[in-house]
């Protein structure tokens, strides 16, 4: 088997096999003899004190095994800690989370007692029969509203519902602004997603009274995160706490988050002693599993008339929620900050970011976290600046564009891009979108009365998440390295046990892939193994598109500290120098006699063996790699969009869409697009159709399927994608991440390009999501 | 009929089901949905369940010949019938063209709508067996994905399609 060329091919995925047979296996899927289920009983009301909860009723049932309420559990858990206490002056006000509210509720949804039954349906019918008595409050569920005087607070210890106000600030904002020839602004809101995995959050515990041994399958990205802050709830070293997840349906950010039932499961597992399963409905994870997004952000920007951009000031409202999850506080602040000046040279930023409590489910990442949300603003104010200076948006971007002999890069705000080329990206995605062509094409239909629009959306991400020094600087309570450990067993086949957790991603396939290559083995020999902390030491999980980067970049190094120590073993062996040996195509062969050689196989043998290792060195072949990357990775590209807006019915028909994407080396160019393909329906989706709405009493108005509208087969159209390389130069493998860049690019190409048709109407701006009827009404109210 | 569980005991109805060329027979509470008949008396969890509202189609099954989402059937009410799932379709360990494809045109990511999708499919191409590609984008529009965008398993069930011709 020709193995030289296994990195880079488009290998079938490892993962597959089960997954298209039905024999997967989901957290819902695991049943314990003798499991029992929990209910939640959840609130009706966002807002409102709990003045009792009667729960005789449920407890006579047949088959009910126990109730708990907050009271119950007060003093038994510890409150849900948030992990990323970002630093602000004054300090972050991080309010009480306990696993179930004490006296009141600061959602709707928001679980207030678990009811513990024979079958799920007891427990359902068990949790109806709980009475529990509310004193309903004054609710508020918008963040502008909030921080007003006089709104409801959430917390008494936290005045105006503001858990932080962070600054961040770059180069001379004001005297950007006193040379301005032109500055635009806007109010732009980035609205609250539903993440909606098609997999709904589970958890089964079970809990050994022998050994004290605590086994958790939970639908998580992140499992050593999961131990640790479920360690920190429960009072339980560590090392008692076994969290697995073996195949996750998608998370999508909602399953890096700690939630604080998933302890109470625990509790109640180690308390009744049997084991326990909980899976949530559709109407529970929109009600209480985290959401997304939801900004409002005001912003100026300031150019000269040629063009240039010379400064950018935001103010920015981020909606947390009613509790601070797990990552909620820098992801609508460091994610979202730093790369506000996008793809382009701005010499100057400021940007200040409210971070809002209110009657709502808590907010955390969502697919591009943070980024989507920074891309969206300064690519649309890139094209609002285009429009009043009567210039293609091309052009403008043109002008601005950091140059590919300028990097690495540093922006204002103090990061440093690793490497791009915008350009090459840029020009290559306007010619397969023939985008002169399509000018034309506008400009011929317009006199014809139909509208088509071209929408551009240029954008750069960071991702491989991160450097340890810098994201504890910014408050992340962890280093943001990974692990991996490769087994080399005497037969010459592989265990990889990395600590990133994917759920869809392919990674099975591949970092089997990077290793196959390192070693010059077949693909078949090498099984990766991933989300277990029984087995793996630590990791920091999936998310930020960081498993390729980070956790790939640990096993190249991995790999590569097995074959230094193979080098030595096969010296030995073959009886030369270690630096008279050649390895290629798995094998260790003598300079200039490819004839005297030995294998892969033979050295792994030998390395058990032990009579040919060398004087002093262990017997085996393993290695163990925690690599902190010395950068983030800055993945980049161009997406066109083309669209046609029905003047009649305000219906947006995507014409053609076009994506060039750089994420540097690719291991596995079927999976990269696959990504690809995956984040533009999301991000399209964002702009199109999907926005979690509440009302004023903060009922979530879009809590089933019916209501919150993902795109089916029929709405997504086929998406021409290409791709330029520039690897990342620090990364072991060259690789950038893939996982966000579409739902971070697609969103603005659409609006932008809506926009743009409309803009005759001398329409600037529309806020999303731009479903018909708000098209429409916009239509009829400019030709009035 | 007896509709909830009170003290008193549940009046259990005796039902007949073939799956997968296996025939049970279990007493079951009138109330007991389909989809945890199939995933929890019947331990086949490969059907999966996304929602509560009948959209997502994970559950999606094969029912005397119709593509059926099994979350808004009784049980009960598939007495006496013939039922196909995800584990029934591969037949002497070879895998059926339509799972073929979707390996081959990395037509799955996280794979929890894989196996609703790959059973409308199923269907699907028995109803037409030279679908469009805009027949094949209406036809499995009861199915939601989040992973894919859905080009790969338009690729792929059309490679299906082309495939079971021969």
């Amino acid at each position: 088997m020709a193995v030289t060329a296994i990195f880079g091919a488009r290998v079938k995925r490892k993962e597959d096999p089960r997954l298209i047979t039905g024999k997967g296996l989901y957290t819902a899927d695991i049943t314990p003899p003798g499991c029992l289920y929990v209910a939640f009983v959840r609130s009706p009301y966002a807002h409102a004190r709990i003045k009792s909860i009667n729960a005789s009723k449920a407890t006579s049932m047949r088959g009910v095994v126990a109730v708990f309420t907050g009271k119950d559990i007060k003093g038994k858990l510890n409150p849900v800690p948030t992990g990323w206490p970002i630093k602000t002056d004054p300090p972050i006000k991080i309010p009480t989370y306990y696993p179930l509210p004490i006296d009141k509720v600061r959602y709707q949804g928001e679980a207030v007692a678990a009811v513990v039954a024979e079958n799920p349906y007891i427990a359902r019918d068990a949790a109806e029969a709980i009475e529990v008595e509310y004193e309903p409050l004054p609710t508020v569920v918008n963040q502008e509203e909030a921080i007003k005087p006089g709104a409801p607070l959430l917390y008494e210890d936290v005045p105006n519902n503001i858990s932080f106000i962070w600054n961040l600030k770059g180069g001379d904002v004001e005297s950007a602004f006193k040379e301005a020839d032109v500055i635009v602004e806007k109010r732009l809101i980035n609205h609250r997603l539903q993440p909606t995995p098609m997999e709904p959050r589970a958890i089964v515990a079970q809990y050994n009274a022998v050994t004290g041994d605590l086994t958790c399958h939970i639908t998580t990205q992140a499992p050593h995160i999961h131990r640790l802050l479920l360690s920190m709830m429960l009072n339980m070293p560590e090392h008692k706490i076994r969290v697995i997840a073996i195949d996750v349906g998608g998370g999508f950010g909602s399953k890096i988050p700690t939630y604080g039932i998933d302890a109470v499961v625990c509790h109640i597992a180690k308390e009744l002693r049997r084991p326990i399963k909980f899976v949530e409905d559709r109407r529970e994870n929109y009600l209480a599993t985290t959401h997304g997004r939801d900004h409002i952000q005001y912003v100026q920007l300031a150019a000269k008339k040629d063009g240039r951009i010379i400064g950018l000031k935001v103010t920015s409202y981020a909606n947390l929620g009613a509790y601070l999850s797990t990552a909620a506080p820098g992801v609508p602040t460091y994610l979202f900050g730093l790369m506000l000046s996008g793809a382009y040279k701005i010499k100057a930023v400021d940007c200040t970011v409210y971070g809002v409590l209110t009657n709502t489910a808590p907010v955390d990442a969502y697919r591009g976290a943070g980024r989507p949300e920074a891309t969206y603003l300064i690519e649309r104010m890139v094209d609002i600046l285009a429009q009043r200076l009567k210039t293609d948006p091309a052009e403008i971007r043109r002008i601005n564009f950091i140059r590919s002999n300028e990097f690495p890069y540093t922006t204002c705000t103090g990061i440093q891009y690793d490497s791009g080329n915008y350009e090459e990206a840029f020009e290559k995605a306007l010619e397969l979108a023939e985008y002169k062509k399509w000018r034309e094409e506008q400009a011929k239909a317009r006199t014809e009365g139909r509208l088509i629009g071209i929408g551009l959306s240029s954008y750069v991400e960071i991702c491989g998440l991160g450097p340890s020094r810098a994201v504890r600087g910014t408050g992340f309570a962890l280093g943001l390295y990974d692990s991996a450990i490769i087994r080399v067993h005497p037969s010459g086949k592989v265990t990889v046990l990395t600590g990133t957790s994917p759920h869809g991603q392919g990674e099975e396939t591949a970092f089997a892939q990077i290793v196959a290559e390192e070693f010059g083995i077949p693909i078949e020999d090498v099984e990766v193994i991933h989300g277990d902390t029984g087995m793996i030491q630590w990791g920091m999980g999936t998310y930020g598109s960081r498993t390729v980067p980070v956790g790939g970049g640990a096993i190249a190094l991995a790999a590569r500290k097995v074959l230094d120590k193979a080098k030595k073993i096969a010296a030995n062996m073959l009886e030369v120098r270690e630096e008279d040996l050649v390895f290629e195509r798995g094998k260790f062969y003598v300079k200039g006699v490819p004839t005297r050689f030995v294998t892969f196989q033979q050295v792994a043998l030998a390395s058990y063996q032990g009579e040919y290792l060398p004087a002093g060195m262990e017997p085996g072949l393993d290695a163990t790699v925690f690599y902190d990357p010395e950068n983030f990775t800055f993945p980049f590209g161009t997406h066109v969009c083309i669209v046609e807006v029905d003047k009649e019915t305000g219906q947006i028909k995507i014409l053609k869409y076009v994506s060039v994407d750089d994420c540097g080396r690719q291991i596995n160019p079927m999976i990269v697009e696959g990504q690809v393909h995956g984040g533009i329906t999301q991000g399209i989706a964002q702009a199109l159709w999907e926005e979690a709405v509440y009302d004023s009493n903060g009922n979530l108005l879009t809590a089933s399927l019916n209501d919150y509208v993902i795109p089916t087969a029929v709405e997504v159209p086929n998406f021409i994608n290409d791709f330029t390389v520039t690897p990342s130069p620090h990364n072991p493998l060259g690789v950038k991440g893939v996982g966000e860049t579409g739902t971070i690019a697609a969103t603005p190409a659409i609006v932008n390009a809506v926009v743009d048709a409309l803009s005759y109407l001398g329409i600037d701006h529309i806020d999303m999501p731009l479903r018909p009827e708000k098209i429409w009404r916009i239509i009829k109210e400019k030709l009035k | 009929m007896t509709t909830t569980a009170t003290k008193a005991e549940v009046k259990l109805y005796h039902i007949k089901v073939n799956v997968n060329g296996v025939d049970y027979e279990h007493d079951v509470e009138p109330r007991l949905l389909l989809v945890h008949y199939i995933r929890d008396v019947l331990g086949l969890t490969g059907t999966h369940i996304g929602c509560d509202t009948s959209n997502c189609g994970a559950c999606t099954v094969i029912l005397n010949g119709k593509s059926v989402k099994s979350c808004t059937m009784f049980a009960v009410q598939a007495n006496g019938t013939k039922i196909l799932t995800i584990e029934g379709l591969a037949k002497n360990g070879e895998l059926h063209p339509l799972q073929k494809a979707f390996w081959e045109n990395h037509a799955l990511q996280c794979g929890f709508c894989t196996p609703g999708l790959i059973m409308q499919a199923y269907w699907l191409l028995q109803e037409n067996p030279n679908p469009t590609e805009e027949e094949i984008r209406k036809g499995i529009s009861g199915n939601l994905c989040r992973c894919t965008g859905y080009q790969n398993i338009v690729k792929a069930i059309m490679a299906a399609a082309k495939e079971m011709k021969r």
